[in-house]
């Protein structure tokens, strides 16, 4: 696979992530259970889409057929996302949110880890700058989820369940293909795989002092990240975010 | 006769904080580099927060202030690397937050004191507070809540 598609396709990876998911954490705004957690979840929602910008204003770039960031996020349909499909999942109740959170800022905080050393400077500095942001959020999704599993019979019972349901999810980070292989050949990204023991260890601790189990199967639900098969939810999700531009093409104000 | 370098750090450094306004964009240090490259005035900005909602303003802001000055030809540069730290934030701009009543950073990762009523008997509300830069507090002693400037 030639270099800058390769680059191109991780780069809406990395971009696509964090703007699904910053979508979905922003459903929050206005509806979460005290002001305090609704200020840090719109906040955790900024600091995604702010890192979307750079990503995919990055891969914009890397293209070279001159969409920008705002193009890329408001004017593709479903097949060419390449987001995770653990980012696309409903939010659920509070509890699940934020668990799915965790899940994907221990792997996002080790992931731009690694990316920091890319030999591409300009993903080595997008990177250094998201990093930051990435350890503020670990640590409070990390102590939340410790929080409500090592809480109420009702907060535990309810984590257990939604790391039941997100677990499956879980493995599509860990796994490559051609892109993949083509960067970690050039240096420019790590190899998928090798993040899984950093993360099992950081998701242990964690999990072990919220007094929540693991699942034993490493069974994953895949084609998020490689665009073959997302789930329905991705199109409910582009809906509502990608409304305005569609009813109103280059709407601005 | 083009403005000294200096003169221009000068009349940055009355520029206020878009939502911190007590201190200017000078002591926030997010002014990495001005420079002259022939007639142009090069000036390199880097933001605080990636999704910080204020750095448009911001870039509006350094460009009617300098064009008051008479700078027309101006270009604004978008800095990441190195990316901000609180470090940078100047001793006068950390004596001006405390005034303002927001505990500036500090390397611990927590408020030193609380900015009402200096006791250190304090507790984390959130780690998040009222814009991406701060953390909400309370004094343990006075119950007052305060903004802290997190860290990073
Ligand atoms: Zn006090």
């Amino acid at each position: 696979m030639a270099q800058d598609q390769a680059l191109f396709e991780y780069l809406l990876r990395l971009g696509d992530n964090t703007l699904v998911l910053g979508h979905r954490v922003s459903e929050w705004c206005g509806h979460s259970p005290v002001l305090e957690e609704d200020i840090a979840l719109a906040n955790t929602a900024l600091d995604l889409i702010g890192q979307t910008q750079l990503w995919l204003g990055l891969a914009g770039e890397v293209e070279g057929k001159g969409r920008d960031a705002d193009t890329l996020a408001m004017l593709r349909d479903i097949w060419d996302f390449r987001n995770l499909l653990l980012v696309e999942l409903p939010n659920g109740d509070f509890g699940q949110t934020l668990m799915r959170q965790f899940l994907f800022d221990a792997w996002q905080s080790i992931n731009l880890g690694r990316l920091m050393n890319s030999t591409d400077p300009r993903i080595a500095e997008i990177a250094a700058k998201a990093s930051k942001e990435a350890a503020y959020h670990v640590e409070r999704s990390g102590d939340t989820v410790v929080g409500l599993g090592d809480g109420t019979d009702e907060s535990h019972a309810r984590m257990q369940k939604a790391l039941d349901y997100l677990w499956p999810y879980v493995g599509e980070m860990f796994l490559s293909d051609d892109v993949d292989a083509t960067l970690v050949k050039a240096g420019i990204a790590p190899d998928p795989a090798s993040l899984r023991d950093d993360y099992d260890a950081l998701i242990g601790r964690v999990m072990d002092s919220a007094t929540l189990t693991i699942p034993d199967s490493r069974f994953t639900h895949k084609g998020g990240k490689t665009g073959k098969t997302h789930t329905e939810h991705l199109g409910h999700v582009l809906t509502s975010m990608q409304w305005l531009q569609r009813a109103y093409p280059g709407a601005s104000w | 006769m083009r403005p000294s370098v200096k003169q221009i750090w000068q009349w940055l450094d009355d520029v206020p904080d878009p939502e911190i306004p007590v201190i200017s964009l000078v002591d926030l240090g997010i002014i990495r580099g001005v420079e002259w490259r022939g007639d142009t005035l090069e000036v390199a900005v880097t933001p605080t927060y990636s999704g910080c909602p204020a750095t448009s303003i911001i870039n509006l802001d350094i460009e009617t202030a300098l064009r008051g000055h008479g700078i027309d030809k101006l270009e604004i540069k978008r800095q990441l690397s190195p990316p901000w730290t609180t470090d940078w934030l100047s001793d006068t701009g950390r004596e001006k937050l405390q005034k303002y009543g927001i505990a500036p950073p500090t390397a611990a990762g927590g408020p030193a004191a609380c900015p009402n009523c200096g006791s250190a008997n304090l507790n984390k509300v959130s780690q998040f507070g009222s814009t991406p830069c701060k953390a909400a507090w309370r004094c343990n002693d006075c119950l007052e809540p305060f903004d802290y400037f997190k860290c990073i």
